[in-house]
């Protein structure tokens, strides 16, 4: 192939893979906990860092990483002080977020503003060459994190009483996840942009969920349909000419709609089964 | 050593008191029904003796030490009416069981081969072995309450506690649960069911204890079953408006 032949196209099919295999493995807690637009909601903080790096003159990746994090602590602070006003408090930050992305962009000196649709929509060519490592160091730490504190996040995410019950520390698990959330974003941020980088993690969750009758499978499946739409995205967007992000979620959809149809008779089959 | 203790324990939501002054004490063996109508804190009682609830006032002790230094959780269980999460993700009934076993202790290494096995023997022993691999959500409303006992009985509690058990269960359904209890409580294990009513379970229970809250004690009464007629006509009250809101009966089991 001989896109491969581009250094550029080789980091974002790294970048791009990374972020298609480890979205979903996040966006399963979040959909279990119906917490489906929080990744959202961190993409919207995220770029508050980006405009900050922007007008500071820092690096994006750390920036919007830190502001991230911020962001996913008070997210869980703000869902556990008030558990009505919750949904609007979250909304106020999530603007509040785009809102300040935009404005630290407006007022970095230079091109800044219009290099901002690259974090928004994504790019293929903005990944560094420096970034492909610190996107590899960072999946290796959430791949960990997941693989000691994964089954305890379960637990949480199938009911909070119960699990706090069995010893397990449910506030901690609640922010760990929202963490491991805001670092997923900015892996994702370069390759899908912020405004869509939630959806890598939540549309091959739902597109899987549809044929699948355990969680396992269901994460197994998802990461498969995360990777493959996010990588033929990405080759797709280098022969079209139009921005990876938009078409990774499209063609993410696309296999979405591809396994309701296949669910139909499936679930019809299932059901006859048990009766 | 009791079980539970609860002392003088009092819970406000708001500065409304939800719990006032609930003096209990459980010992090993007992099966408690907690009575009482909507919103008379029997909920709010369980939640806070589980350490889900902080207290106004008042102390509770679980197996001889204090809540706040209780870490021994392996020898309580609680049954939920239903797991929120399996419907939004599909959950294996075995994923659903086995989940009774995770703890923070267990986080380092995977899960060990005793635990499956002692799930797998839970799972058998409520009669869902061969349902297994199937979605916890695609079995019947009864059967997912076998499930969620056996996940409970995974890491073979001292106490049990459970949310309702018997509400909206069939005949059928409900004789099943009854045996099963009757096996638990003859086990040996303290069992704490909070119900609206003692149908199905009357014969097993061995101590009553209704709650309604208003005045300085929430308790109304504590003794053995039945309930005085003065007591039980107010929850019973309660019982024929919830008919009207809660729906039919989930699950006609056909197994």
């Amino acid at each position: 192939m001989s896109i491969l032949s581009f250094d550029f196209m080789q980091r974002a099919l790294i970048a791009a893979a990374l972020v298609g295999i480890l979205a979903p493995l996040i966006g399963i807690f979040l959909v279990q906990r119906r917490l489906a637009l929080l990744g959202d909601g961190m993409g919207h903080v995220a770029l508050t860092g980006v405009g900050l790096a922007f007008l500071l003159g820092t690096a994006p990746i750390p920036t919007a990483m830190v502001t991230a994090c911020l962001g996913a602590f008070l997210i869980e602070f703000i869902r556990y002080r008030s558990r009505t006003a919750g949904d609007v408090a979250l909304a106020l930050l999530f603007y509040g977020g785009i809102a300040g992305g935009v404005m630290f962009a407006s007022l970095a000196p230079g091109k800044a503003s219009s290099s901002l649709n690259a974090y928004l929509f994504g790019s293929l060519s903005t990944v560094a060459s420096g970034d492909v490592i610190a996107l590899l160091a960072l999946c290796v730490v959430v791949v960990a994190l997941l693989a000691i504190f994964g089954r305890e996040m379960f637990a949480m995410s199938l009911d909070a009483d119960l699990a706090a019950v069995q010893g397990i520390r449910v506030r901690v698990m609640s922010t760990l996840l929202a963490v491991l959330a805001a670092v997923v974003v900015v892996v994702g941020m370069r390759v899908v942009g912020l405004l869509l980088v939630s959806a890598i993690m939540i549309v091959p969750v739902a597109a899987a969920q549809q044929v699948t009758r355990s969680f396992r499978a269901t994460a197994a499946v998802a990461v498969v349909l995360g990777l493959f739409a996010s990588v033929s995205g990405l080759v797709t967007s280098f022969y079209v000419e139009v921005p990876p992000g938009p078409t990774i979620v499209l063609e993410a959809l696309a296999l979405f709609a591809i396994l309701a149809v296949i669910a139909v008779p499936l679930r019809r089959r299932r059901r006859r089964e048990v009766t | 050593m009791s079980i539970v203790t609860v002392a003088r324990a009092c819970v406000e939501f708001d500065g409304e008191h939800v719990l006032e002054n609930v003096d209990l004490t459980i010992e090993q063996g007992e099966f408690i029904a907690l009575l009482g109508p909507n919103g008379s804190g029997k909920t709010t009682l369980v939640r806070a003796i589980l350490g889900l609830q902080p207290l106004e006032h008042g102390k509770i002790a679980l197996f001889g030490t204090p809540l706040a230094r209780f870490r021994d959780w392996s020898r309580i269980a609680l049954v939920p009416q239903r797991l929120p999460g399996a419907t939004s993700i599909p959950v294996s009934v075995w994923e659903a069981v086995l989940s009774g076993s995770i703890t923070p202790k267990g986080r380092w290494r995977p899960l060990p081969r005793s635990a499956r096995d002692a799930a797998q023997q839970a799972l058998e022993s409520v009669g869902l072995w061969s349902r297994r691999h199937d979605r916890l959500d695609a079995l019947s409303g009864g059967q997912q309450r076998r499930v969620l006992i056996a996940r409970a009985l995974c890491t073979e509690p001292d106490l049990l506690v459970m949310d309702e058990p018997t509400a909206g269960l069939d005949a059928q359904n409900l004789q099943a649960l009854t045996a099963l209890l009757a096996d638990l409580h003859h086990r040996g294990i303290t069992i704490i069911v909070v119900t609206h009513e003692l149908t199905g379970i009357n014969d097993l229970v061995t101590r009553a204890v209704v709650l309604r809250n208003d005045h300085h004690e929430s308790v109304k009464y504590d003794g053995p079953p039945p309930v005085p007629e003065h007591f039980a006509e107010e929850t019973h009250h309660h019982d024929d408006i919830d008919v009207h809101d809660v729906p039919p009966p989930v699950g006609l089991d056909p197994a």
